[in-house]
């Protein structure tokens, strides 16, 4: 058997010469007979902020989950940092084929890319500060003071460095949101997904957890983030993704919130508005 | 009693009532103005139960007392005889030794059933339908004739030339035979517990953990497991408390050195058997209550961070409660049974 790996593949360099952080390529999505994803291509620059709109069941929390590798792509390639995910080339047989990577190399891509759930995934047998700590232990092998430092720094980023010792289930929604989102920074990823981070929390919780997204943001965090918070996405987003039905059905700037061009678009913030 | 209170009788009950009231208020609850007083729930059942019950328990005790055939002397004479005493050593010797293989062993299969390795799944399988599927009892008059079956043990490359080589026989004493037979079959049980309780974690936890870049092995380790020794425990010390009765079936390979063997052939050479079966009776009930405060210890332990709502509403910013919590956390990092999964 030959196996003779091929350099890395990398992408063809944007219009404007600067490398995507995250590069969508007509992506698509079954789970049996069901098709979520139907070909959603789209771009994420370094240093930016993508918002994700769409009515539940458009695929939008399936995208962002493809991007970590928690599902895997059915068609199309997604490439971050220039490198695809999931996959690499191979000679097999004479032809070139796609590999899965192993468990390994999925982990190592994955550390590269922090992620925060609708509902926090906490580790609830582990304290606040342990929660933080368990990865960069376990995952980046720094000794224990150093991780202890480096989680208190993070867990202090987000205002939660008064409740090192409580457990989760300690703690308010807002609260593990905000841990939650200590554990993936502390990772220092190049790129954070969140995935609804909001909607599991009491409305008056909401304003903190933005708050935080929101400041790293302005640290110029390359970030995507799905959610309904419409006032959230004009004021931070360089892009705005509109999905529907499984495909991108308007894409631009903050401003096209203000002036939808879609009819779906359009009814869909008539609707959450 | 209240049940029967009149009126009036109500009105003297008033007093003690709201004097638990009061000294409740004094322990730091809240100052209530126009706390509810209200007189219990009319309910007859616990009555008319403790009635029946009592006169069942005064007939059943005046039975013990007064019938001869109990011989309490008897009881007494053999309760710490010798041979009863090295009888629930061995009893316990056999339970501990097969149930830390077999947990060691379950978890093992549990993991591999779980695993991407379809051979190892079906390994794990096969295990399970075979050490489930023929009686423990069998399975030890086997482990008694194994040395009939494969008389040398040998180690060396397979069909080719051996190394080293033992009897069968010396390697498989009564006790080793005894041990070996309980364990294997308690695995396959526990194999099964094991699994439903890694199935129960919350598919959640192991997105985030796979998220922040951990591996699969280090996610069973430190995330997974962890959570479901919460729900394994409860039906893993029914597992030891049956296990600790199932040795009375070692007869069978035969190993004959515990307690229900012992007591019943003391019974047979003093033509005693009901107060020979009372001594093991109370033994058996001795190490099951012991084992049942170490199960509720280790729930407590496993617990940790899930069972702790009542104690919510005393969290508060204060410095106080954070020390307490440190305090407490550091305690449990020097519980023994922790650190082999912490590893």
């Amino acid at each position: 058997m030959v196996t003779n790996d091929k350099a890395q593949s990398t992408t063809p360099s944007a219009s404007d010469g600067e490398r995507p952080a995250i590069d969508i390529r007509s992506v698509h999505k079954a789970f049996g007979s069901l098709h979520v994803l139907k070909g959603v291509s789209m771009q994420v620059m370094p240093g930016t902020v993508t918002v994700v709109l769409g009515p539940s069941g458009s695929g939008k929390s399936t995208l962002l989950r493809m991007i970590n590798q928690l599902e895997t792509v059915s068609g199309g390639e997604i490439y971050v940092n220039g490198e695809l995910q999931g996959f690499k080339h191979e000679m097999h047989r004479g032809v070139d084929r796609l590999r899965c990577l192993s468990d390994k190399e999925v982990a190592a891509q994955r550390s590269r890319i922090g992620m925060v759930f609708q509902r926090f995934n906490l580790f609830p047998h582990k304290t606040v500060l342990e929660n933080v700590m368990e990865a960069l232990v376990h995952v980046k092998h720094m000794s224990k003071d150093e991780a202890k430092a480096e989680a208190i720094a993070d867990l202090k980023r987000v205002g939660m460095d008064n409740r090192l010792n409580h457990y989760p289930s300690e703690l308010s929604g807002g609260q593990q949101q905000r841990v939650a989102i200590a554990r993936a920074i502390a990772m220092h990823p190049q790129i954070m997904l969140f995935d609804e981070p909001t909607s599991a929390l009491d409305p008056e919780l909401v304003g903190e957890v933005l708050g935080v997204i929101r400041g790293l943001a302005d640290d110029g965090m390359t970030m995507v983030v799905v959610t309904h918070e419409i006032g959230f996405a004009r004021e931070v987003a360089d892009q705005v993704v509109f999905m529907d039905g499984g495909v991108v059905v308007e894409k631009g700037g903050p401003e096209i919130i203000d002036n939808p061009s879609n009819p779906r678009f359009k009814s869909f913030l008539d609707s959450v508005l | 009693m209240s049940t029967h209170a009149t009126n009036g009788a109500a009105d003297s009950e008033k007093k003690p009532a709201a004097a638990r009231a009061a000294s409740k208020s004094a322990q730091g609850a809240p100052d209530i103005p126009n706390r509810v007083d209200a007189l219990p729930q009319r309910k007859p059942g616990p009555i008319v139960a403790a009635i029946i019950v009592a006169i069942f328990a005064a007939q059943f005790i005046h039975m013990l007392v007064t019938n001869e055939n109990l011989e309490w002397g008897v009881v007494w004479t053999y309760l710490f005889n010798e041979h009863v005493l090295s009888g629930v050593g061995w009893t316990l010797i056999l339970t501990v030794a097969s149930m830390l293989i077999a947990i060691v062993l379950a978890i093992l299969l549990a993991v591999m059933r779980k695993s991407s390795n379809v051979v190892l799944r079906g390994v794990s399988w096969f295990y399970i339908w075979f050490f489930r599927g023929t009686p423990v009892y069998t399975q030890l008059v086997f482990w008694g004739l194994i040395s009939v079956l494969i008389p040398k043990l040998s180690i060396g490359i397979p069909f080719g030339p051996e190394f080293w080589t033992w009897d069968t026989a010396d390697v498989f004493t009564a006790g080793r035979a005894a041990v070996i037979g309980l364990a294997l079959n308690e695995a396959a049980y526990l194999a099964e517990i094991v699994r439903a309780g890694l199935e129960a974690v919350d598919p959640g936890q192991r997105e985030a953990a796979q998220a922040l870049g951990m591996g699969p092995g280090l996610i069973m380790r430190r995330i997974i497991l962890p959570q479901a020794m919460r729900i394994i425990i409860p039906p893993t010390g029914n597992e030891v408390i049956g296990m600790l009765k199932t040795t009375s079936l070692v007869l069978a390979v035969p190993f004959t050195l515990e307690l229900q063997y012992v007591t019943n052939s003391l019974a047979n050479r003093v033509y005693k058997p009901i107060p020979l079966l009372i001594v093991a009776a109370l033994w058996y009930l001795v190490i099951t209550s012991i084992l049942m405060f170490l199960q509720s210890k280790l729930e407590k332990h496993f617990g940790k961070g899930f069972d702790i709502r009542g104690e919510v509403e005393q969290i508060g910013p204060s410095d106080s409660t954070e020390a307490k919590r440190s305090e407490a956390s550091a305690e449990d990092r020097n519980d023994v049974l922790m650190t082999g999964l912490n590893a």
